[in-house]
């Protein structure tokens, strides 16, 4: 059973990884929603260095609004970003108050 | 609350650092894979026909596969409902097998344009479309369609109005992506193969429109 469901807000966490990491720093500490479950996929953090990746772990999209990405976005308000990220790089956010 | 990040970019250590776009840089590894590619023939290990088969077969893929899926999406709704349900499986269905990972099909509507960009590196549906174009893998694009997609895509000539919305897919990890452009206004009265030359490369990347968006 993955962790999150399609809707569930989760904080993507800055894990300070060296290496082969996919998770770009404009996300990190940043707070979306989950837009679907991918799947599980081997760890690609592992892969890169030839080792098996397993177990696989589970892969989402998560749905940001472009403006708490870069507070200085200069598009519409409605605009938005999605971007896959590994749940060991998720947690949930806080619930909003 | 979480702390703030310490940067937008990896180069966070010296955000002043020029970007360099090319392969400099790269020389020691072509250099070292040109000298492994000659000791494997040299060795009889590798016949040149094998790197032929391989060139061919990551060359055989191009825009018109792409093309005519989003062709048959626009002729058949029940076709492009399992086209966003499930990409693979639909892209199957018209004779493709999408080899590197999954893919994910984005639809533009009247109120919602999508475009797709790999931050990291250049993924892209390759086993559909083939070799991505060079734009789509400068640094550049990469690292301004995140930040400013409505300045990147009026470069491409496509403006977006302000009441639609702009969704940047980032293709980071194991998802690979086509856009579903939105069909020309006369689609229904076209014929298939008709329709399947309207659809160019841009198009299916995000960075081109089939006919402008009209406001309500």
């Amino acid at each position: 059973m993955p962790r999150f469901s399609p809707g569930d807000r989760v904080t993507v966490l800055d894990l300070g990884k060296p290496g082969h990491v996919r998770i770009p720093w404009f996300i990190r500490h940043r707070t979306g929603r989950i837009e679907r479950y991918c799947g599980a996929y081997p760890n690609p953090e592992d892969l890169a260095f030839g080792r098996p990746g397993l177990p696989a772990i589970d892969l989402y999209r998560v749905h940001f609004p472009q403006t708490d990405l870069w507070p200085d976005y200069g598009g519409a308000a409605s605009d938005t970003l999605e971007i896959e990220v590994y749940d060991h790089w998720l947690e949930p956010a806080e619930p909003l108050t | 609350m979480t702390p703030e990040p310490i940067g937008y970019s990896a180069d966070a250590v010296d955000p002043s650092r020029p970007v360099v776009e090319g392969h400099e840089g790269a020389d020691y590894y072509a250099l070292m894979t040109e000298a492994l590619h000659k000791i494997l023939l040299e060795k009889q290990i590798l016949a040149p026909a094998d790197t032929d088969r391989v060139i061919a077969a990551l060359e055989a893929p191009n825009v018109t596969w792409g093309a005519r899926i989003v062709a048959q999406a626009w002729k058949d709704p029940s076709y492009k409902a399992r086209l966003i349900a499930d990409g693979s499986a639909a892209a199957r269905e018209m004779g493709y097998t999408i080899k590197e990972a999954k893919l994910v099909v984005v639809e533009n509507t009247e109120r919602l344009h999508n475009v797709i960009v790999c931050t990291l590196c250049s993924c892209y549906p390759r086993s559909l479309l083939g070799q991505p174009p060079w734009w789509y893998i400068s640094k550049n694009y990469r690292a301004r369609t995140v930040r400013e997609p409505r300045a990147v895509l009026a470069e491409f000539g496509t403006s977006i109005p302000a009441d639609v919305e702009v969704r940047v897919h980032d293709s980071n990890a194991d998802m690979r992506y086509l856009v579903l452009p939105k069909a020309p206004a006369d689609a229904d009265g076209r014929a298939f193969e008709d329709l399947v030359g309207v659809v160019t490369r841009n198009m299916l990347i995000g960075t081109e429109i089939v006919e402008p968006y009209r406001s309500p």
